[in-house]
């Protein structure tokens, strides 16, 4: 899937440009995107590297394992066939809670630790499990409460009520992340009677 | 609104206080664990580089030659059919494929129509309500190497129509 979208943008895209008499600007842009590329990454060094460091501390202490006690049984129904045990649980909880916080990069230290445990008992390699597209549709549809970066925004752009969208960010974001356990759920249902 | 600000400040030293502290009492050796958990964060960086790259040239090469608004002017029908406001079409689309660009769309409506009019709470919200697609989507499964990813592009989508639908009736209700 991923194969086809990017081979449509990349190709789509220079033939497009062909057309639109931006074909100039390509090699530029490819040049530019790649080095933006590349600062972000140094950027990422940095804060996933923190993250990381806080999140290890985290882990090892016990402390996400005691969370993910409390937390396991409101998520055991969105992964119903994810075993009790599983190495898993503690990252999947970390990076909700993280994300909900609005934590971004220390939710995206745990999410990708996660999808490494998910993937050692993927018992078809290169195929996704049910949890691992469950666990990102679920932060797809973003659990994030409190939308700070677009009130700071808002009252950068002269909003004379910058936090007015707290309450319907707060519902919408509800409502996408409901919209999508339901989904998860039936679609994993599916799955179990066949 | 200040309290609202407030505690959004405080969340990360708060957060990594008590993490720390929790650490310490645990009589673990913090420090090295620290360490540990950099090491670990590199590695991750290392692994997700070449993936960002493919994603950041992909999405420029779409912007640059003028396809990404296209895409969005053939969109435009549908949305009105949809009753989605014609100025949020390009959020929409773009927000599946960059943050940034997403972002730029909107502070563009906001200089426009204005940062409380129908259409800035609209964007706002939407923003707030929705991730990038295309990016969490490759970025997480290119980490374990998985190419086939099954129902997560479906479910994503819904999710994040879903978001879409629910910006539009609550500015609706709200104003």
């Amino acid at each position: 899937m991923i194969e086809y979208i990017w081979f449509f943008m990349v190709a789509g895209g220079i033939v497009f440009s062909a057309f639109s008499g931006n074909i100039d600007q390509i090699t530029v842009c490819t040049v530019d995107s790649a080095k933006e590329a590349i600062n972000l990454c140094i950027m990422m060094l940095g804060v996933l590297g923190m993250w990381s460091g806080i999140m290890e501390i985290a882990v090892q202490s016990g402390l996400i394992e005691e969370i993910s006690k409390k937390i396991k049984p409101v998520l055991e129904f969105i992964f119903p066939n994810l075993p009790s045990d599983h190495k898993a649980w503690e990252y999947i909880v970390g990076n909700m809670t993280a994300n909900i916080m609005g934590l971004g990069m220390g939710a995206t230290a745990f999410g990708i630790q996660a999808m490494k445990e998910l993937d050692k008992t993927n018992p078809q390699k290169g195929v996704a499990t049910d949890e691992m597209c469950v666990f990102l549709i679920i932060n797809i549809s973003s659990l994030q409460l409190v939308p700070v970066n677009m009130i700071a925004y808002r009252m950068q752009y002269g909003s004379v009520n910058p936090t007015q969208i707290i309450a319907p960010a707060f519902l919408a974001t509800s409502i996408s992340t409901i919209v999508a356990i339901l989904y998860c759920m039936i679609r994993q249902r599916k799955r179990r009677k066949i | 609104m200040k309290m609202i600000l407030f505690l959004s400040d405080i969340i990360v030293p708060l957060f990594i206080f008590y993490i720390v502290l929790y650490g310490f009492f645990a009589k673990l050796d913090i420090f090295s664990v620290f360490l540990e958990g950099v090491k670990k964060g590199f590695q991750t960086v290392v692994e997700i580089a070449p993936t960002l790259i493919a994603l950041l040239v992909s999405v420029g090469i779409l912007r640059a030659s003028g396809l990404m608004e296209f895409i969005c002017q053939i969109l435009k029908p549908v949305g009105t059919v949809l009753k989605i406001p014609v100025p949020i079409i390009p959020v929409i689309f773009i927000r599946l494929f960059s943050s940034s660009a997403a972002t730029s769309v909107v502070l563009d409506i906001f200089k426009q129509y204005g940062t409380d009019s129908e259409i800035g709470l609209i964007a706002s919200i939407l923003m707030s309500c929705t991730e990038t697609v295309f990016y969490t989507m490759s970025v997480y499964f290119m980490t374990v190497n998985i190419k086939k990813t099954r129902f997560t592009l479906s479910g994503a989508l819904l999710a994040t129509f879903a978001g879409v639908i629910a910006s539009i009736v609550f500015v609706g209700i709200l104003l």
